[in-house]
């Protein structure tokens, strides 16, 4: 029988079906063949292993900035900035991997932590607008993407591109800078082993030690945490300093393994698909995992069914949007929770 | 020297001039339109998406319609369903309206591809879709006028309407009972219930009006400023009008003057370059404006209940 | 007999949380009638008067208006039925004028607008007809505090509003503002209007009152012709005890003062005075009581002595144990072993997604035992709850339960369990058995005896008087922030004596006064 403390679950999982049965209805619309383009956007990302590397490459990113988010999310802090981090701290590291030149493994460690330390501060700002003065972070979120993204761009432009190169893009990344790939026949790099070991270490911090209770408290209710004697301003720059260092270490790293040039000239989006994987995980740093993993395969599955099929992959972000509007709905099933709970208070 | 003349040379053209007003009427109209969200105290960043979703459908509407008016209709009608749809589930399911509005970018970024990409065979513009575009107007007498007429007439019919909308606007938000009640559940909600105005009837209204507003706007983006509507093509102006109605402090002149530095700021970034200021940089100016104006607005207001409480 | 203009049958009123707001009561309106409500705080006073304005609607019962059935379902309901509200926090815009104020919601139009010159007219009109004179161009933001008052009872009127309830509309006014209101009052009497008058000050129903009804509890304590009730009689409607609680109270020898405070004065942004030379010593092993209608500075007493006054001005002495606290922040009292439970459980006292035992440990997970360095010491966190919750009794699943999805009583056993388990120096417990259940009330009394035979200094606020009486070792009575009496052993004292004091009816000389604080 179902109890309404798993209402969470079960609402999480109603709306995934909801958004994959609405994907069916718009590939059964468009597609000449719906049942064939349908298998391949549900199969054949497992198809082979190449596929399978796709989906995890492709959730490495969405790892780092759903991790950073759940942090900030978990604080009660609705900041939005790891977007414009995730793409400067890349900005840094792709300055440091193309014009500096270390020995073996310090050169992408010094980029990375170069990166990290960058979003660390930029992120910083709002939490300490917000701390000392009650600036809403959100705001100031949002129009920092602006601003860190016009400065990477002049950056990218001015300092680091590549005349030579067919595109606008950067020169080429010293060949010591570049993440080691793990796994022979995809392009799974390090960063894999990095953002695991970050989200455990999460868990850890948040669940066993000082600060990360200080900083659930905080989130549940910053007036409970100030009467038990907490310093909430503290907290709120901390968890701003963490979660922008995550941001951009997550920056840092998706260059550095997946490219050999700077090649973003738009916000490449991860930091806003972090919200979105927040919600999905209900800000838990371990099940970050599973709901990167989730939209990576949802994502590299439209891919292919682009590449495969008359669908395009875009249709993914209709998806991705219905997913964002129904998971933070609170009313939604809401009647649902109200009927079982009226059960059980009657079997009660 | 001669960098900041050549500079001078460029602006004080009434060639420059006329190009503020160009770039202006998009950022003005969504300004207008998360003005009058704003003031029924819900924040709509989905302006960029809306804007976007219209154009497209400007562009559709109007080549399969084969009339350019038809196609204003139906870009102003999506703009006003896509908030509509925001407003069900922000006010109805109680969807949180900042990922609401984040999930409406999402989805209007690549749902507009997709859509395009399903009609056209493109990706990345409209080239092959017949779309109309809406008429540039003379103005009698104005046109005559030295300078002045040079500056304010020949402009885009939208354009036109956008600097009329911030007297409606104006009048809407001051003048009429509608007005009244969205100032009113903006600023004390329980005011307004207790007197029997439905603040959820409000809120929707005031979100329909704000996708109406940046319906406008799509349709100048794609059936004016270009003639046909490319992926991503809103760059930013949706999150710039956003700035734009926060530094103005939530009023209509003040929304509209700072709509309109913004626009200059842009029509100036291509003049900067003469000084070597990369237009990137000229690009974040709003946006940092609109920082500083934030946390000066932040420290003050500390500072005034500080010095409350030290006053006794 | 007439038919009463207003009246409401066995009217039940359950919250969904399980509150009992107002339990079968009866209450009626004679039209023309000045009709007070009194009850303490907490009685059911605002909930029952909701019901009339259509905010809330009764669980159980009927509500009838000149004799017809009806169902108010929201506040349009009530407007349309005559009766207007006039809310203890104003119901203003503050940016808008006075006249925008009034017609919001039923604004006259020419052409596509608002017609304003009409909405100053009727503003000016009303305020003619009822004599109370308003700018109608003025901004709200800019009035006094009267002033608003006044717009919000013009507003009510210019709706049609014949029966009209105001709630404890004096709590806010100076004295001849109050005297104001009353005159206005009358005349809107004489006018033909009914009016409630919800207050819990007791000279003004006399003042201007035909009928009181007197809740407590959520229970009506019956109607009453004013005239016929001295303000004792009426007092002891109001805080009479039902059940005298009797618990077993061991000698404790009275150890060295933990608390001093001396010579407190606190005042408001506004330069009013809230505190004014409050004196007085708790001493370990003992438990001092704080009685009074609330709002007499008792909220200003306990600000003080948990690290609430940051930024208001006070002067005086607050020391435990000789350190001065007055201006220390929260961290550093609490590691003076100060414990403190809250009178909200909800918003202070505890985070409801949180579980019961992050909750517990909320003040102590700093200590060595709940930390090892960093980390929190996992195993010591669990036992200390599930000890924590056998010893308090809370009903619950286990320590990993959140606390939101808990009742009332087991929720504030929660915050007692934290505040009185860590043996603290002082313990400051605000309301602290407020809405829960009998039982859950007399373990948190056995527990704060416990810890009273711990030698622990307790200050008790509450505004049950049958616990105060009964718990305290001597109590000290506030009224307009002073203390003015000062009791020892008040066990035995009556209620209305008691009442007395809580009135200002009556006071001690400052030389009794002075025994509170005691030279050691």
């Amino acid at each position: 029988m179902f109890k309404s403390k798993y209402f969470e679950t079960f609402r999480t999982t109603a709306v995934i079906l909801i958004a994959l049965v609405i994907a069916f209805l718009i590939i059964a619309l468009v597609s000449d063949n719906p049942v064939k383009t349908i298998g391949i956007f549900l199969f054949e990302p497992l198809n082979s292993k190449g596929h399978i590397g796709n989906v995890i490459e492709m959730a490495i990113p969405l790892m780092f900035t759903g991790l950073a988010v759940s942090l900030l999310f978990r604080a009660n802090m609705f900041n939005l900035g790891a977007e414009g981090v995730f793409y400067f701290s890349g900005v840094v590291a792709s300055a440091i991997a193309i014009h500096w030149s270390l020995g073996g493994f310090l050169h992408p460690v010094v980029a990375i932590l170069a990166g990290s330390i960058v979003g660390a501060i930029l992120s910083a700002i709002p939490g300490i607008l917000k701390a000392k003065w009650n600036a809403n972070e959100l705001v100031t979120s949002l129009m920092f993407n602006n601003i860190l993204f016009g400065i990477g761009l002049y950056l990218l432009n001015y300092q680091l591109r590549d005349a030579k190169a067919f595109a606008n893009v950067s020169f080429k990344f010293e060949k010591t800078a570049l993440l080691d790939k793990i796994i022979p026949g995809t392009r799974i790099h390090t960063g894999l082993i990095f953002v695991l070991a970050l989200i455990v270490l999460a868990h850890f911090f948040l669940y066993k030690t000082k600060w990360g209770y200080e900083l659930r408290m905080t989130g549940a209710n910053r007036s409970f945490a100030r009467y038990s004697g907490m310093k909430t301003a503290k907290v709120i720059i901390l968890v701003h300093l963490l979660a922008g260092f995550i941001a951009g270490m997550g920056g840092s790293v998706e260059v550095l393994g997946m490219y050999t040039r700077f090649q973003w000239t738009a916000l490449p989006g991860y930091g806003l698909d972090g919200a979105l994987v927040a919600m999905l995980a209900k800000n838990n740093p371990l099940s970050v995992i599973g709901s990167a993993l989730f939209l990576a395969y949802i994502r590299i599955g439209a891919d292919l069914m682009a590449r495969l099929s008359d669908v395009p992959a875009e249709m993914i972000s209709i998806i991705q949007a219905v997913i964002i509007l129904l998971i933070s709905a609170e009313q939604f099933l809401k009647f649902w929770k109200n009927r079982m709970l009226l059960k059980e208070a009657r079997e009660a | 020297m001669n960098g900041l003349d050549s500079l001078f040379n460029v602006i004080l053209t009434t060639d420059f001039a006329f190009s503020v007003l160009r770039v202006t009427t998009p950022i003005l109209f969504a300004a207008l339109g998360a003005l009058i969200s704003n003031r029924a105290g819900i924040i709509n960043i989905g302006m960029e998406g809306i804007m976007l979703v219209s154009a497209l459908t400007g562009v559709i509407v109007s080549s399969y319609s084969q009339n350019a008016w038809v196609g204003l209709l139906g870009a102003v009608l999506a703009g006003t369903l896509i908030a509509g749809l925001l407003a069900f589930f922000t006010l109805k399911f109680k969807t949180h309206i900042i990922l609401g509005g984040i999930a409406i970018n999402m989805f209007a970024s690549g749902g507009t591809v997709f859509i395009l990409y399903l009609l056209s065979g493109d990706k990345g513009s409209s080239t092959s879709l017949p779309s109309k575009v809406l008429p540039s107007l003379e103005l009698p007498l104005i046109k005559d006028i030295p300078v002045v007429g040079q500056i304010l007439s020949g402009h885009h019919v939208l354009t036109y309407i956008s600097i009329i909308s911030v007297f409606v606007v104006y009048y809407l938000l001051n003048r009429t009972s509608l007005g009244l009640r969205i100032r009113s559940v903006g600023e004390n909600s329980h005011a307004a219930q207790s007197v029997g105005v439905s603040v959820i009837k409000i809120q929707y209204t005031a979100l329909l009006l704000s996708g109406f507003f940046a319906g406008l706007g799509g349709a100048y983006m794609s059936m004016g400023y270009l003639s046909l509507f490319t992926r991503d093509m809103i760059a930013g102006r949706g999150w710039i009008a956003i700035a734009a109605e926060s530094m103005g402090r939530s009023t209509t002149a003040g929304t509209a003057l700072t709509s309109l530095l913004f626009g200059a700021a842009d029509a100036l970034s291509n003049a900067f370059q003469v000084l070597k200021i990369p237009a990137e940089l000229i690009a974040t100016l709003p946006y940092v404006a609109t920082v500083v104006g934030l946390v000066i607005y932040a420290v003050s207001e500390t500072r005034k209940k500080n010095r409350k409480i030290s006053a006794k | 007999m007439e038919t009463p203009l207003l009246e409401m049958r066995g009217i039940t009123k359950v919250y969904p949380n399980g509150v009992v707001a107002n339990r079968d009561v009866n209450f009626s309106l004679r039209e023309g009638e000045i009709h007070a409500l009194a009850g303490e705080n907490g009685a059911g006073k605002s909930t029952l008067m909701k019901m009339i304005f259509g905010m809330e609607e009764p669980s159980e019962g009927e509500i009838y208006i000149r004799g017809e059935k009806v169902r108010l379902q929201s506040p349009q309901d009530a407007i349309d039925r005559g009766i207007g509200m006039v809310h203890q926090h104003f119901m203003l815009v503050p940016s808008f004028t006075v006249a925008e104020n009034m017609v919001l919601g039923m604004e006259p139009r020419k052409g596509l607008g608002i017609h304003y010159a009409e909405a100053i007219r009727m503003t000016e009109e009303t305020a003619r007809k009822y004599n109370l004179a308003v700018n109608p161009k003025a901004k709200v933001e800019d009035l006094t505090v009267g002033m608003k008052q006044k717009v919000e009872i013009l507003k009510a009127l210019l709706r049609g509003a014949k029966i009209l309830i105001l709630d404890e509309p004096t709590a806010v006014l100076t004295p001849q503002e109050t005297e104001e209101l009353f005159r206005e009052l009358q005349q809107l009497k004489e006018h033909g209007h009914t009016i409630v008058f919800i207050s819990h000050k007791l000279k003004e129903v006399k003042a201007i009152c035909d009928r009181i009804t007197i809740l407590r509890g959520g229970s009506s304590e019956g109607v009453f012709q004013t005239a016929d009730m001295s303000e004792q009689e009426i007092s002891r409607l109001m805080v009479g005890r039902d059940v005298v609680l009797k618990y077993d109270k061991p000698n404790v020898a009275l150890q060295e003062p933990v608390l001093t405070v001396q010579e407190l004065n606190v005042s408001d942004r506004q330069g009013n005075s809230l505190l004014r030379d409050v004196n007085f010593t708790v001493h370990g092993g003992q438990i001092v009581g704080i009685a009074g209608v609330e709002g007499n500075g008792q909220r200003e007493l306990i600000e003080a002595l948990t690290g609430g006054l940051q930024g208001v001005s006070s002067n005086g002495a607050v020391q435990v144990k000789g350190t001065e606290i007055r201006e220390a922040d929260i961290l550093t009292i609490r590691n003076l072993g100060v414990a403190y439970i809250p009178e909200d459980r909800m918003s202070q006292g505890s985070a409801a997604e949180a579980s019961i035992s992050d909750n517990l440990i909320s003040t102590r997970y700093r200590s060595k035992a709940m930390n090892k360095g960093f980390f929190l010491r996992g195993s010591s966190v669990m036992e200390m709850a599930t000890r924590l919750i056998e010893d308090f009794k809370i009903r619950c699943s286990g320590p990993k339960q959140p606390i939101g999805m808990l009742s009332g009583g087991n929720m504030q056993k929660v915050v007692v369990a934290r505040e009185c388990s860590a043996n603290p120096q002082l313990l400051i417990a605000e309301q602290p058995t407020r809405g829960v259940d009998v039982g859950a009330a007399q373990l948190i009394h056995q527990k704060l005896l416990e810890l009273r035979e711990k030698q622990s200094a307790i200050v008790l606020v509450s505004a049950d008087l049958n616990e105060v009486l009964e718990i305290s070792d001597c109590l000290l009575v506030m009224y307009e922030g002073q203390i003015v009496a000062y009791i020892e052993n008040p066990s035995g004292m009556s209620e209305e004596e008691l009442g007395l004091y809580m009135l200002g009816i009556k006071r001690q000389d400052a030389q009794q006064i002075r025994r509170a604080l005691s030279h050691v």
